[in-house]
């Protein structure tokens, strides 16, 4: 049995600021899968995004539970993105800090809740269904996947894990879609033999929730 | 005060440039560019802004209410989510307008200007994309005589109004100016009819829309027939005829 960590603000802390490292690290990749079918922005604006959100949190006293912290990551992306990965993660994390309350430590129940109340902001958000070729289509998967795993009984590291492994899978499976939703839906069937962008972000932040837990993604 | 607008695009140079379209034929109202995003340092980049929206809307809200329009997606849900954290009070006087951009922010300047409630603003610049049917600009590009499918222009001059009081007037006068019923024009004409009481409308389109008076393409030489009805009908009427036989003070 791996060592897993508590769930509280510090792993918060360590989740975004992993997320800002996976996310730089591969800057760009994310803009040459948003080249091939969008504005070619994405790797770019994720990557302000996450390093303005890592110096906030460094900047400051860090807020004393995850959904403190969780909201002002929130409150950074949506003034640094500028795409539309701006509003859609914003909005995200902003509904998983309200789902989380003042929880101090988030247990299995609280991470699938999380994970599925992130996806709901964003379908409310971006209107987007699954299928449509975004990043619900990594969101969805992930949602089932941690409400599974915890119906199984799966600890909160578990949990992530398993939403991890489904949102990596969710976004390899956006490669043959047709766009409906977001500037590639104006390529139409040129849109189809690449992977979404917006997909391929969410895979990379829910890993490194996992593994900042000490989940292991299968 | 009138109800201020606000242009949300992802480019810094569209916004500004829609806000100097609008702000021609409305100077009285608030209207706020919210375009391209950054942190103020350097030029702006392509993307919209969470904070420069809810400057915009700031700036914009003087108390009668403010239309946001939008472009492309991503400017649509910036929008929305500045919208979700306003302050209620606010919130409530905020609209959120499905429209074209260009089109709908000229109609919505236009009608504001005419001191129109929120309601009406939001109308006008989500019934302005009614209009975007190119045929209907061609001839007011062109010049051309007749629009597809219009009745041709007679060839007498302008025909008076009729009608008694309480029932609806009406009147029928030929464009003189060369540039027929263009832009200003039918800003001139939407201005003028939104204060008067009168359902008012022009070759069958609403008079005191801007851009449905475009849309009719009415070049030198057509026939402008105004049908009013309501208190105010005769003094929309007269205003028509006034207006179109002046040529709007343009030259014939």
């Amino acid at each position: 049995m791996r060592m897993t960590q508590p769930l509280d603000a510090r792993w918060a802390v360590l989740w975004i600021h992993e997320a800002a490292r996976v996310v730089a690290e591969n800057r760009a990749r994310l803009i040459e899968l948003d080249r091939a079918i969008g504005d070619a922005d994405h790797g770019e604006n994720m990557d302000r995004g996450f390093s303005a959100a890592v110096a906030k949190l460094d900047a400051g006293e860090a807020p004393g539970t995850p959904a403190a912290v969780l909201k002002q990551v929130a409150m950074t992306l949506m003034s640094t993105v500028g795409g539309a990965a701006g509003p859609l993660y914003g909005t995200a994390f902003l509904r998983a800090a309200t789902f989380l309350g003042d929880a101090e430590e988030i247990d299995a129940a609280a991470a699938a809740g999380m994970i599925g109340a992130a996806r709901d902001g964003i379908v409310a958000r971006g209107k987007a269904e699954s299928g449509d070729k975004t990043m619900v289509d990594a969101w969805t998967p992930a949602t089932d996947a941690a409400a599974t795993a915890t119906q199984s009984g799966a600890n909160a590291s578990e949990v992530l894990a398993a939403a991890a492994a489904a949102a990596r899978d969710g976004a390899v499976a956006t490669e043959p879609l047709i766009a409906r939703k977001g500037r590639a839906s104006y390529l139409g069937e040129r849109s189809a033999g690449h992977r979404d962008p917006g997909a391929e972000s969410t895979a990379l932040i829910l890993q490194v929730a996992a593994e900042t837990a000490g989940g292991r993604v299968a | 005060m009138s109800v201020g607008l606000v242009i949300v695009s992802h480019s810094e140079k569209i916004a500004e440039g829609v806000v100097e379209l609008a702000a021609q034929m409305a100077p009285d109202v608030v209207l706020a560019a919210a375009g391209g995003t950054g942190d103020g340092t350097g030029p702006a980049r392509i993307g919209t802004s969470f904070d420069r929206v809810q400057a915009a809307i700031e700036r914009a809200d003087g108390g009668d209410g403010v239309v946001v329009l939008t472009d492309l997606g991503s400017a649509v849900m910036t929008a929305e989510m500045v919208l979700e954290f306003l302050d209620p009070g606010a919130r409530e006087r905020v609209r959120l307008a499905q429209a074209a951009l260009v089109e709908g922010a000229v109609a919505a300047a236009v009608q504001a200007q005419g001191g129109s409630p929120l309601a009406d603003v939001v109308r006008a610049a989500e019934g302005a994309v009614v209009s975007l049917r190119p045929e209907e600009f061609e001839p007011f590009v062109t010049h051309a005589a007749a629009a597809p499918g219009a009745e041709p222009a007679p060839s007498s001059a302008g025909s008076g109004t009729e009608g008694e009081p309480g029932s609806t007037v009406r009147g029928s006068w030929t464009l003189p100016n060369q540039m027929g019923l263009h832009a200003r024009p039918a800003a001139t004409l939407a201005t003028g009819l939104t204060d008067l009481d009168a359902e008012v409308t022009v070759n069958g389109v609403d008079g005191k829309s801007v851009m449905l008076l475009m849309s009719l393409g009415l070049g030198q030489g057509r026939t402008v027939t105004v049908e009013a009805v309501g208190p105010d009908a005769q003094a929309a009427v007269d205003f028509v005829g006034r207006e179109v036989e002046a040529g709007f003070g343009e030259p014939a």
